[in-house]
């Protein structure tokens, strides 16, 4: 058994002396561990960080066997990143979620095309916005999509302003006001339509609590898991940005 | 299991060193009895009883507090933050540090469980908190984990009156342009310096 894929390093585990099993989440058989022999050399140490771009070859003896990667640097992506706490706190949580949320050997070729947009986006000064649409669009990719289109309650496609917690749908300013402490706030850039100006560091707060809530209750809870540590820091991190 | 076999089995447990290899130092062991097996085996007994880890640093040495803490000729209000005592004997190897030292136990990890109380964290805002140290220099390495505690560290200093820097990341000294990986000629170019004119 043998294939090449492109992948992104999602996280690594010593094994052995110098050797480590790696996690990737390639583009056409989903994410998928193999052990890297040399992992812990001079030459592939670097690769092999969260967040980078690779091209691996895969072989094992048997399908159901753990295998083993070659690993070649792509794209080292994650070098520009590791001086911006924001940033690499953005990429570890992406890749901390990914290596929770997603089952092995299930090919998720939206979900890499997604990561891999992101990966590059981060280095931008919108990396935060990126973020949180990375998270939502997670969401929906895993089956539990928000629905942002129109009032739960009244049908209306304006200032929508909450999110039901139950429903994952939209509601309305006027529907949700009875609600409102029980309801979770939706930033506007996480709206389907164009934005007029840049969401504020207040508004990527909220889209954090909002995707956040959603991938607890509906990807980490049912599997017996919690928010990764990576995501709750990047969270508190954001939350103390907004409120300086 | 007879003596020599469990001299081979704990010594293929060494780094680097696998059952053949084991096998080799065993019997080199064995043939050098008197000249080195005893004054070996006396050495690592003595060191094993001998050996604590610094209450201040978390340095390890024969004394506690250790001989970097307690050196007066080494600058007290210059702290280097090292992942493992392997990093400060790598510092102390390049001899161009006169500050002191201390030393995580590791670094913050997601997939290893690692959270920021399984670290000497506490205890270095505690030494800055307490005054007398003016500049914190990160030397975590620099890969994902290594930076994420850096900034980890970066963040919960914030409030205590020291200078926090970092090792600089870019070319090694002989390295060739040609030969760098692509993570360290971005981590070059984007700390480069103006020239003195």
């Amino acid at each position: 058994m043998d294939w090449r894929d492109d992948g992104i390093v999602l996280s690594l585990r010593k094994h052995g002396e110098s050797g480590a099993i790696a996690a990737l989440l390639t583009r056409d058989h989903g994410r998928h561990a193999g052990l890297v022999r040399g992992a812990r050399s001079a030459k592939l140490r670097g690769v092999l960080q969260p967040g980078n771009l690779v091209r691996a070859d895969w072989r094992a003896r048997l399908a159901e066997h753990l295998g083993h990667f070659t690993i070649e640097a792509l794209e080292a992506r994650v070098a520009p990143l590791l001086t911006s706490p924001g940033r690499l706190a953005a990429l570890t949580s992406a890749c901390a979620l990914l290596d929770i949320a997603l089952p092995e050997r299930a090919p998720v070729p939206e979900i890499y095309d997604l990561t891999d947009a992101l990966t590059e986006r981060l280095a931008d000064d919108d990396w935060a916005e990126a973020y949180v649409k990375w998270e939502a669009a997670l969401l929906a990719a895993l089956g539990f999509g928000l629905d942002l289109n129109a009032c739960a309650a009244t049908g209306v496609t304006d200032d929508l302003i909450f999110v039901s917690p139950k429903s994952g749908r939209a509601v309305s300013r006027e529907a949700g006001a009875p609600y409102k402490e029980r309801l979770l706030r939706l930033p506007g850039f996480l709206l389907p339509r164009p934005q007029t100006a840049p969401p504020t560091p207040e508004d990527v707060v909220r889209g954090l609590r909002l995707t956040g809530y959603f991938l607890n209750e509906q990807v980490a809870r049912p599997g017996g898991q919690t928010l990764p540590d990576a995501r709750s820091r990047l969270a508190s991190m954001m939350d103390r940005d907004a409120t300086r | 299991m007879n003596e020599i076999d469990q001299v081979i089995q704990l010594l293929s447990r060494l780094p680097g060193l696998g059952p053949r290899s084991a096998r080799r130092a065993a019997l080199h062991l064995i043939n050098r009895r008197e000249g080195l097996m005893r004054p070996l085996a006396a050495a690592l007994t003595q060191a094993a009883d001998a050996i604590a880890i610094c209450e201040i640093c978390g340095n390890l040495d024969t004394v506690d507090p250790c001989s970097i803490c307690t050196d007066p000729r080494r600058d007290g209000a210059t702290v280097c933050v090292v992942e493992q005592v392997a990093d400060l004997w790598a510092l102390e190897r390049a001899g161009s540090f006169k500050g002191r030292y201390h030393v995580l136990g590791g670094v913050l990890s997601a997939i290893d469980g690692v959270g920021p109380e399984d670290l000497n964290i506490a205890s270095l805002i505690q030494r800055c908190e307490g005054g007398g140290v003016s500049e914190v220099i990160l030397a975590t390495n620099l890969t994902v984990d290594g930076q994420t505690t850096a900034h980890y560290i970066t963040d919960r200093l914030s409030a205590a009156s020291v200078t926090i820097t970092r090792l600089a990341h870019g070319v090694p000294v002989g390295g060739e342009l040609d030969y760098l990986d692509d993570g360290t000629l971005s981590a070059a170019l984007q700390a480069r310096q103006a020239l003195p004119s």
